[in-house]
């Protein structure tokens, strides 16, 4: 396949994403997480917390639709039927919270081409409303030849 | 946790795990809902989102070391496709404990390594 690395420094307008109660408890259910801090209002303010906690792997849900500007933009141009996860990398600050404000930046930092297949490797950093990096994350996919 | 500590989580994605993950994460990718679709892209049927495969390891960590602020880092690399209806068996040992804890892990699924060289950095 022939890749196209224009796109490569190419950043996005930051993402804002408003974390909600149910979306966590939602996001929770669905990964089995059973820590009562992502279900149980009460037992989150009681540990400390101005709300219900999202597991740190709810990065994928903000910082997940900022990714997916930059891999839907003509620009990067890759094969999405034909997407494979390589490798992710997450790095956590702050928890988030249910009413937490997070603002993300999407960043094309590399794509290449090996034996055929495409590599492109996305940068995200999701900031809260205070201004601290809750999370940062390097999302890697490979683009199979087609069967 | 101390060095040589070991964490082990078992899990049975059902059928349907893949469109409530979909539902509760925002990736639609046909690969991960539609069989036929997925066969044709030359898939065994639809696969577990990776991320999900991904979380089972977070989870793993943070219920070890007490809870979800204990972890600071998480990265892996996604080997084979994971399907549902197959047990899904994670492993992690402690390889470091000073002033982080670093922890080493992978997923495992029928035999097949679904995710390897997943590295987990935690706050004491």
């Amino acid at each position: 396949m022939q890749v196209t690395t224009q796109a490569v420094g190419k950043r996005y307008p930051p993402l804002s994403y408003l974390v909600g109660r149910e979306k966590i408890r939602e996001y929770a259910s669905a990964v089995g997480e059973t820590n009562q801090l992502h279900h149980d209002l009460e037992a989150a303010r009681r540990a400390g917390y101005a709300d219900l906690v999202a597991p740190p792997m709810f990065a994928v849900v903000y910082a997940g639709r900022a990714v997916a500007l930059a891999m839907f933009d003509p620009d990067v141009g890759l094969d999405y039927s034909l997407l494979v996860h390589v490798s992710q990398e997450f790095e956590w600050g702050p928890l988030v919270v249910a009413g937490d404000e997070v603002m993300t930046v999407t960043t094309v930092a590399e794509i290449s081409e090996r034996a055929g297949r495409g590599f492109y490797v996305f940068r995200t950093d999701s900031t809260n409303q205070r201004g601290e990096c809750v999370c940062s994350g390097i999302w890697t996919e490979m683009v199979r030849e087609a069967p | 946790m101390k060095r040589g500590d070991t964490i082990e989580l078992r899990v049975t994605p059902d059928r349907y795990v893949t469109d409530r993950y979909a539902g509760a994460s925002g990736d639609f990718n046909p690969i991960h809902i539609d069989d036929e679709l997925a066969r044709q892209v030359g898939l065994p049927g639809r696969i577990l989102h990776g991320l999900w495969t991904m979380a089972q390891l977070a989870r793993a960590h943070t219920d070890a070391a007490g809870g979800p602020e204990k972890l600071k880092r998480l990265t892996v690399q996604f080997r084979s496709v994971g399907v549902p209806r197959e047990e899904v068996v994670v492993t992690a040992t402690v390889r470091e404990a000073n002033d982080v804890t670093v922890v080493d892990s992978q997923a495992v699924q029928s035999g097949r390594r679904i995710i390897r060289h997943g590295v987990a950095e935690l706050r004491r």
